[in-house]
């Protein structure tokens, strides 16, 4: 089984305006990404389980030019409220990088 | 020092058809650190305008929620001294967007002051327009009513109560203000909150070339040297022409790569292809990135769509206090049990308060984090997660007011520094970084709208005002220049 991280060279993310998070995913080249982009792991419905948000509103983009599928899903609580834990956004990746993709 | 004069700027400069309308962008934000010998080598490529912004929400509610500015006041004034010199020598316009991180009308005076005092010492007489785009909460409620605010997911429709708790609300300008100020005589532009792109595409626009080169141009330029290969150098020159735009790094050592210049989309955007500004959308679909040279990227087919005039609003509200206290933690057996650790002394905590201030704590709140162990996700770790070696943990009190929650931090310190593991042991201490312990962190602030409003005209919120060499200082309602 092939996991994400297996198969970037980098995968990151980061607040896109007070209210979204968008996570790039970075594929080691345009095999992989041809390979994976469709998979059922990076679906909106996956990825709104992982981050239990509405299905709905998670976006995703196949980006050719630089083999990069691009996700974007609304924050639970905007920017920066009492319980902020991640400012920027910039670990939620994380909890990505072992989706599994076959 | 020789006076400049914008009207000099036009489609008939020689300079345009030469290459292009030349945006010397000197870093991603005024004072994060210009590099005079970068900004030399943009007057040198002949540039028409040094613009940048200064701010963005990016950096969190607090700068909105209290007007204050995320870069220090000697930062933004090393900054500007640059800059203002350069501008004043080459005869070139200088327009700074969302001044003072937030772009409401406090954060946008502090700059104007700081620019006066620069003025001062360098014996400047620069003519500054002043825009401000701070929203009016009666205007905003009435502009609500007529149905004219639009939410954006994932907010819902916009009520009063909702405009009211906000401490300010700006509204984001577009480019046609600060063309308006440089048609008017501007040599300083200072804006308000500013979408990032519009005060990079600001004078390309205005001078005739390409929307959608302009725009997707100013979208790549906005962060500076986040386009290049090496992003330690801060700067860039933007060209628009009819056709499109060429981007190279200042430093002669950086490089664009067609690579670096297409990533840069991606970067903070939730949808790559598309960008909604005041009065269009920028549509990159079939933007077509080239080498020019070794260390320029020319980038062609980028469209703009025109659009009713919208401006976007922002928002943030004050809520709470916050006091917080870390504590280092290596004890083995708690490294064992860390979770059962943690949810014992937070109950403990819990008690703890409950006895010493009861009912005059309040609606407060205790948040307990072990950096080291699942502080960033706060998920459970899976069972069997290999014990970590140390911990950070985090003691966070959440209280109406400061001094409730310092309280509460108070009270609470003799049991977050000894809290055994078991009932069973003698007395146990953990390391404290700091005295005292507690730290008062200040207020939460938290952003509240995510909002368009529709407008007549992209002047209909903005107010100019004209400072400086020449003119009286004053202020004029609906973008009528003096």
């Amino acid at each position: 089984m092939v996991k994400l991280h297996e198969v970037c060279r980098q995968v990151r993310s980061k607040n896109a305006g007070p209210f979204w998070v968008t996570a790039d995913l970075f594929f080691d080249g345009p095999e992989n990404y041809a390979r994976y982009k469709g998979a059922a792991g990076l679906s909106a419905d996956a990825v709104a389980k992982v981050f239990s948000v509405d299905p709905a509103l998670v976006k995703r983009f196949a980006v050719d030019n630089l083999s990069v599928v691009k996700i974007s899903y609304p924050r639970k609580t905007p920017q920066g409220g009492a319980v902020e834990r991640d400012m920027h956004s910039g670990q939620q990746y994380v909890r990505l990088l072992d989706t599994p993709l076959s | 020092m020789t006076a400049s004069n914008p009207k000099e700027f036009s489609m008939n400069d020689g300079r345009f058809s030469d290459g292009g309308v030349k945006v010397l962008v000197p870093c991603g934000a005024l004072g994060a650190g210009v590099r005079p010998d970068e900004v030399e080598a943009g007057l040198a490529a002949g540039a028409h305008a040094i613009a940048l912004d200064a701010g963005s929400t990016d950096s969190g509610p607090a700068y909105l929620g209290t007007g204050k500015s995320k870069y220090s006041r000697a930062a933004v004034k090393r900054d500007l001294s640059i800059l203002m010199e350069a501008r004043d020598r080459a005869g070139i316009p200088l327009l700074v967007g969302s001044c003072g991180t937030s772009g409401c009308d406090e954060a946008v005076d502090w700059t104007l002051e700081i620019v006066q005092e620069v003025a001062g010492e360098l014996g400047l007489r620069p003519r500054i327009a002043v825009l401000y785009s701070e929203q009016d909460k009666a205007t905003l409620k009435a502009k609500n009513t007529a149905g004219l605010v639009r939410a954006l997911p994932p907010l819902g429709p916009l009520d009063d109560t909702t405009v009211e708790a906000c401490s300010h609300i700006v509204a984001l300008l577009g480019p046609e203000p600060y063309i308006s100020a440089l048609q008017g005589g501007a040599e300083i532009v200072l804006g308000g909150r500013t979408t990032d792109t519009a005060v990079l595409a600001a004078v390309p626009l205005m001078l005739g070339a390409a929307a959608g080169p302009a725009w997707h141009g100013a979208k790549v330029a906005e962060c500076g040297g986040q386009c290049t290969v090496n992003p330690m150098n801060p700067g860039v020159l933007l060209s628009v022409d009819a056709e499109g735009f060429d981007i190279a790094p200042l430093s002669p050592d950086n490089r664009c790569e067609p690579r670096t210049v297409a990533a840069h989309m991606l970067y903070e955007n939730s949808d790559p292809f598309h960008l909604v500004e005041p009065g269009g959308v920028l549509d990159v679909t079939r933007s077509d990135y080239q080498a020019l040279d070794a260390r320029t990227v020319r980038v062609t087919g980028s469209r703009w769509e025109r659009k009713p005039y919208t401006m976007k609003l922002e928002g943030a509200a004050g809520g709470p206090f916050q006091t917080i206290m870390i504590v280092g933690i290596e004890d083995r057996a708690v490294m064992a049990d860390l979770d059962g650790f943690m949810a014992r002394m937070d109950e403990a905590l819990r008690d703890r308060v409950r006895r010493t201030m009861g009912e005059a704590a309040g609606d407060y709140d205790i948040s307990l984090r072990a950096y080291g162990w699942n502080a960033v996700s706060g998920q459970a770790r899976p069972p069997g997660a290999p014990a970590p070696l140390e911990v950070g943990l985090l003691f966070v009190a959440t209280a109406a007011t400061q001094a409730l929650a310092t309280q509460i931090a108070k009270v609470c310190n003799p049991y977050f520094f000894h809290f055994p593991v078991r009932r069973d042991i003698e007395l146990p201490s953990y390391a404290f970084p700091f005295s005292p312990a507690e730290i008062e962190r200040g207020q939460v602030f938290e952003f509240k709208l995510n909002h368009v409003v529709q407008t007549a005209d992209p002047f209909e919120l903005v107010r100019i005002r004209w400072v400086g060499a020449g003119v009286q200082d004053k202020e004029v309602r609906d973008g009528q220049a003096a």
